[in-house]
């Protein structure tokens, strides 16, 4: 067989195309427009690495109404006094510097059939690609007597960081010696496993220290503590014996606003000095909006190779947001993860490439357990074909509480802000 | 004939340099899980061991050692067991060619 001119023609060309479609010497850049809509965890992350990977090939935006980024991770140590609203607020100029579009509004509805957003300002976004990162919202009637305006202003949640924080650690401030400070946790799937009982014992802490005649009171919808019960009640028996109660099942009937009274299912009532309700949450508002939450009409479903939608092509859903499978926890550990996903798909499919298959993800979660120690929970996840599992025997968490994993939760998260942020 | 042969050319060409790519952008997807705690592309900004520039057959040591257990850790023990050989060398590979 001898090629003429035009099958060399043909076979350089199929090469060419090869080529492109594989990344030829430069590799994978990337072109065209992304938005991401919210500046948490998922956003700032995914937002940096499409930059950072794209080399600048891509043009993102991102959409937040807060002009911070304030993190949960640590806000417990500040209702603690152990830590101020500074340490744990980050500027998005480090997200500037990487060229991304930082707009300060929120998306207000998405048309995945025309790919816009529109903004509560006003004025529209255009994007080839959509990543939504909202968190979690409310359900107000998870428990009947709360409003969201009455969360807002008195039976406060503090379980989106931010001004809740601030006037949660001053309601605290401001109890009496020998007060009450009851908190409510919803039944999971909530936004952070350990994060109730973290703040439980770091509060007890703080009495400890400050208020001796004062209680916690923890009431758990769950049977027991969801993550790392047996460290943490180790702890509250060592550190906080007869300061700390913790009652499982119980699931809010009435809430009594007016007298900060709770009731539950089995009849008994509490009435609290400090009332903080955690409401049961679903899938952000602006996620519901676009027709994301497709799971129980609560949370939304991903193709976990793309994090892309199962409700609509090119709309990457990340975090707290999405349905994920049993053992992956809503956190901000895991939502970075996530971004880094939905990154390296993204700059593969805007070079016209297939995205790779995910790199092996992990998580780890740390808990203060008083202002010294810290337990930890870690896994690798490890896609399947389908979706991510931990392989056998593989994760676990700390054999006890110790001082050496608070100085590793603190530089976890200076590095994990640093690395979506800066 | 001639022809032929500068289209094979040009076509190893191309499976090389796609080989090459698809690697390196497999080992950055890899390494930036790590990311999270050691700092991007292995810059700690401080309290955990930075990866960046450390040797290849260092860190395969050390990971190896974490999943063994011969080694000790509080998290790495726990999640080193979640990667392969080949992955932990990719990772390696990946964070001795950072500076
Ligand atoms: C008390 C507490 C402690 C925690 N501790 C830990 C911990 O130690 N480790 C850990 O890994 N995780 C922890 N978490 C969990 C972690 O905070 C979440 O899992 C993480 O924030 C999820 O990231 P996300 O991107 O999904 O959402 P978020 O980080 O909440 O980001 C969502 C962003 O979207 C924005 N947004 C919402 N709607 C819109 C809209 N319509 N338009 C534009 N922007 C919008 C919001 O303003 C927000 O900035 C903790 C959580 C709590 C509450």
């Amino acid at each position: 067989m001898t090629l003429n001119r035009r099958d060399f023609i043909k076979a350089a060309g199929a090469t060419v195309a090869f080529g492109s479609l594989y990344g030829c010497a430069g590799g994978t850049k990337g072109s065209g427009n992304v938005v991401v809509i919210g500046g948490g965890y998922g956003g700032a992350t995914v937002a940096k690495y499409l930059r950072m990977w794209s080399d600048g090939g891509i043009n993102v935006t991102l959409v937040d109404p807060t002009p911070n980024f304030v993190s949960c991770p640590i806000s417990n140590l500040v209702l603690a006094g152990e830590k101020t609203m500074a340490d744990i607020t980050t500027s998005y100029d480090g997200l500037r510097k990487h060229g991304v579009t930082v707009v300060i509004d929120s998306a207000k509805a998405v048309d995945p059939a025309k790919r816009t957003v529109t903004l509560a300002k006003g004025g529209t976004l255009s994007y080839d690609r959509l990543v939504v990162s909202p968190g979690i919202d409310f359900m107000w009637d998870s428990v009947p007597g709360l409003t969201e305006a009455v969360s807002e202003s008195k039976i406060l949640h503090a379980w989106k960081a931010g001004p809740q924080t601030v006037a949660l650690r001053k309601q605290l401030e401001d109890m009496k010696d020998g007060g009450v400070y009851a908190l409510c946790i919803p039944k999971g799937p909530y936004r952070c496993p350990p994060g109730p009982y973290e703040r439980a014992s770091m509060i007890a802490n703080y009495f400890k220290a400050k208020k001796p005649k004062s209680k916690v009171l923890i009431l758990d919808a769950n049977a027991d503590v969801v993550s790392k019960g047996p460290l943490f009640k180790k702890a509250w028996t060592d550190l906080y014996s007869g300061m700390l109660e913790y009652r499982g099942n119980h699931s809010i009937t009435k809430l009594d606003a007016a007298s900060q009274t709770v009731e539950f299912e089995f009849g008994d009532k509490v009435k609290a000095d400090v009332l903080n309700i955690v409401p049961a949450q679903k899938a952000g508002m602006i996620a519901t909006a676009a027709g994301l939450s497709n799971v129980g009409g609560r949370w939304c479903g991903v193709d976990w190779k793309t994090l892309e939608s199962t409700a609509h092509k090119n709309i990457h859903v990340l975090g707290d947001s999405t349905a994920a499978t049993a053992g992956m926890p809503k956190s901000g550990h895991m939502t970075t993860q996530h971004a880094k996903v939905a990154a390296a798909a993204i700059v593969n499919l805007m070079s016209g490439q297939p995205a790779p298959d995910p790199m092996v993800i992990a998580n780890t979660c740390y808990s203060f357990v008083s202002a010294k120690e810290v337990i930890h929970v870690a896994h690798p996840y490890v896609f399947n074909g389908k979706e991510f599992a931990v392989p056998k025997g593989a994760g676990g968490v700390s054999p006890s509480r110790n001082e050496l994993e608070a100085k590793y939760a603190l530089a976890w998260a200076k590095n994990i802000w640093a690395d979506a942020l800066l | 004939m001639k022809y032929r042969k500068i289209a094979l050319a040009v076509s190893l060409l191309g499976f090389a340099s796609a080989a090459f790519a698809d690697n390196h952008t497999i080992s950055r997807n890899m390494a930036s899980a790590c990311a999270s705690c050691h700092g991007t592309n292995g810059h700690s900004v401080g309290g955990m061991d930075p990866l960046a520039g450390m040797p290849k057959d260092e860190m395969i040591r050390k990971v190896k050692d974490f999943r063994s257990g011969a080694k000790p850790a509080t998290v790495m023990q726990q999640l080193s067991k979640g990667y392969t050989d080949q992955q932990i060398e990719m990772i390696a590979n990946y964070y001795a060619a950072q500076k």
